[in-house]
């Protein structure tokens, strides 16, 4: 589940992005896959959508694991 | 009495279906595929409510906020806002949003709320979510939004008849509501309230994605797939591409003798016009095989899952997966391919991606590459199925991405600056082609390519023609009459540039009208040896007159080669800058010249 995004900057636009797509507290997150090399990106479920984050994307995003 | 025009926006998340609704509110045959960034530009188009009131419709790029990260966005942001120069501010916005992704695509409807425009929702793909089993209280959601609500099918005839009948009422301005409000937590209270949902995700997409998207599976998959492609290209188009010329012979074989008492006149139909137009006609089969693809890939949603694998590899250049998109289009055209960038948000990815597209190998090339390979490379199978021929032009194709990313990874060496760039791409859900969209695409395609061949190419072909025939060779020339002619000419005056890459000035000739369509230089050759359209005699005069070493030498040019006046002025009028232009155009003919040599020079020492 997010917590929060943690902004790189004072306006970092990815963040912004983020919190627009829906990586917002309590939304639940799934790490579905990941990219064939270096495991870069990231396939990651939020809310009813798919997205590829990089790591240094998803890395913004806080979350808490759920039991 | 009909009131004055009525002003509709389409606004709404990337790939929600706005492109597909415009199409069928407006008969438009707008460009619609499964990945968010295929509309880079408002498009505008008018249609009659079933009242018979006047309405003019913009389309424009879809947007996940109005917090807008790409050019594409700016400019669904101004004309919402009534900030775009030249656009009134629409009368009415209407909200497109994908009914099985609404946790997402409501967000963005409550931020258009905020505008306190009159809206409209229109709940677009309602069959996807039926299909799911996915329910939705219209009237809780209407209620809730304080905005008229509306379910359209976009992709079927009569989808967006109850869309149509709405309008004739009066639509109110969205209720005001508190701008700091949080508007995820409103999402939630509406879903939760309005829609039940069986599953988050479609079962057919987990599955899918667990083999396309594995590491190991997911990127074999990808090769195999290209791999495939480029066979099928070489491979099915023979037939009908021999079927084409037979016709084309047998033509000029009516029509030359029909013409015999006009030598000058059967000369201009036969070796200017049929061999012009023939020359050229021959490749639909394959261009139509490439784009079939490209559309199959596209509308089933594996373009972005193809991104994704290739992120990694395109990052370590210099690139993102975005550029991955544009840089297929471009396998086309590089025109389209070009404007495709815009949805890449990172200004240094996109000029990257713009710079290296014309490497792509654009379909234009086809014919070139065919008559050469065709005329060098013996018809073999190799390994029991591999065609010999559709192996060397994989290869040639692979040349042209293999150039593409070392010159981006020195374009990323050159550049100094090292902040991060980004990817953040949504995978939309898999969608199975339509068959009859698919023709239609195709058709579209057929007809773009004919009445190229049509227009510019005759006509190019019929002024080479007019270049090779005149002016007519002095009494007891010794020479072929072209040598005296104002191509031959300029062939021989250009021939002092490209004679140290092992070019004949015969090919001099073609290279000058391939500037404004590529496909001509094929056409231009045959013209140039006055052989009235024969593409099999044009190949047996490069299998034997011609060295190897030339005629390798010029599919390497033509590889890298800047040979596109149409893709210079795109890249001018997308970068906003002739430098950029200029680089490019340096880049590439340096690139080529050098390449160019260095395999005439190798071929000749190995011979
Ligand atoms: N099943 C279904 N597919 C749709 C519908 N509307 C659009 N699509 C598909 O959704 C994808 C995106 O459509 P497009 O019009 O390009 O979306 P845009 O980005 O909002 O312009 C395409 O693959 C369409 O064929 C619909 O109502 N039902
Ligand atoms: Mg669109």
């Amino acid at each position: 589940m997010v917590r929060q995004v943690e902004p790189r900057s004072d306006a970092d636009p990815v963040a912004r992005r983020l919190r627009d797509l829906g990586f917002v507290d309590g939304e639940p997150v799934r790490v579905l896959g990941q990219g064939p090399f270096g495991g870069d990106p990231l396939l990651v479920q939020v809310g009813y959508t798919r997205f590829a984050l990089r790591r240094a994307e998803a890395s913004r995003v806080i979350v808490e694991a759920l039991a | 009495m009909t009131a004055a025009t009525l002003n509709l926006a389409l606004v709404g998340n990337p790939n929600c279906g706005k492109t597909a609704l415009f199409n069928l509110l407006t008969g438009a045959r707008q460009k619609v595929a499964n990945y968010a960034g295929v509309t880079v530009e408002r498009k505008e188009g008018r249609f009659d409510t079933a009242a018979g009131r006047n309405v003019r419709v913009l389309d424009l790029p879809g947007t996940y906020s109005f917090d807008a990260a790409s050019p594409d966005e700016v400019i669904t942001r101004d004309v919402c806002l009534g900030a775009f120069p030249g656009e009134p501010i629409p009368d009415v916005i209407i909200c497109v949003a994908d009914a099985t992704n609404l946790r997402l695509h409501l967000r963005f409807v409550l931020e258009l709320k905020r505008l306190g425009r009159p809206m409209l929702l229109a709940l677009n793909m309602m069959d996807a979510a039926r299909r799911r089993g996915i329910a939705i209280d219209v009237a809780a959601l209407e209620r809730r939004l304080g905005i008229p609500v509306v379910e359209t099918v976009a992709v079927q005839r009569g989808g967006a008849d109850a869309l149509r009948a709405r309008l004739d009422a009066a639509i109110a301005p969205a209720p005001m509501t508190t701008v700091d409000a949080d508007l995820h937590a409103e999402v939630r209270d509406i879903l939760a309230a309005a829609v039940t949902m069986p599953s988050r995700t479609a079962a057919t997409d987990d599955a899918l994605d667990r083999v396309l998207l594995h590491p190991v599976l997911g990127f074999a998959v990808l090769i195999v797939l290209m791999f495939l492609i480029f066979q099928a290209v070489f491979s099915w188009a023979t037939p009908l591409m021999d079927g084409i010329e037979a016709a084309f012979g047998a033509f000029g074989e009516w029509i030359g003798p029909a013409l015999a008492s006009m030598p000058l006149l059967q000369s201009l139909v036969v070796d200017g016009a049929i061999a012009g137009i023939g020359g050229v006609l021959v490749f639909l089969p394959q261009i139509l095989i490439l784009f079939l693809f490209i559309l199959v890939l596209e509308e089933s949603g594996y373009l972005p899952r193809a991104a994704f694998l290739l992120d990694r590899l395109m990052l370590k250049v210099g690139l993102t997966g975005r550029s991955f998109i544009p840089l297929l289009s471009s396998f086309a055209c590089a025109i389209p391919g070009i404007m495709a960038t815009r949805s890449i948000q990172d200004p240094r990815d996109r000029l990257t991606t713009i710079l290296i597209a014309p490497l792509m190998t654009c379909s234009a090339r086809l014919p070139v590459y065919t008559l050469l390979i065709a005329a060098i490379i013996p018809e073999r199978t190799v390994a029991g199925v591999f065609n010999l021929q559709g192996i060397v032009l994989f290869s040639l194709y692979v040349g042209g991405i293999v150039s593409a990313l070392a010159v981006a990874w020195v374009i990323k060496r050159l550049r100094k600056d090292k902040s991060e760039h980004n990817l953040l791409m949504e995978l939309p859900s898999y969608r199975v082609p339509h068959p009859r969209d698919l023709a239609i695409g195709l058709w579209e395609r057929a007809m773009i390519f004919l009445k190229r061949v049509g227009g510019i190419i005759l006509a190019l072909s019929v002024i080479l023609w007019f270049l090779s025939t005149f002016p007519a060779p002095p009494e007891g020339a010794t020479l072929p009459a072209i040598d005296y002619s104002l191509a031959g000419r300029l062939g021989h005056v250009l021939h002092a540039i490209f004679a140290p890459i092992g070019f004949n000035w015969q090919i001099c000739i073609a290279l000058v009208p391939g500037l404004y369509a590529r496909e001509v230089a094929v056409s231009s050759l045959a013209t140039v040896y006055a052989l009235g359209g024969n593409e099999e005699a044009l190949g047996a005069i490069v299998a034997s007159e011609w060295t190897l070493a030339t005629s390798l030498s010029l599919l390497v040019w033509y590889v890298f080669a800047p040979m596109c006046l149409s893709t210079l002025a795109t890249v001018r009028r997308e970068t906003n800058s002739w430098k950029q232009v200029w680089i490019m155009t340096a880049y590439l003919f340096g690139l080529a010249y050098l390449a160019s040599f260095i395999t005439y020079r190798l071929a000749l020492g190995l011979s």
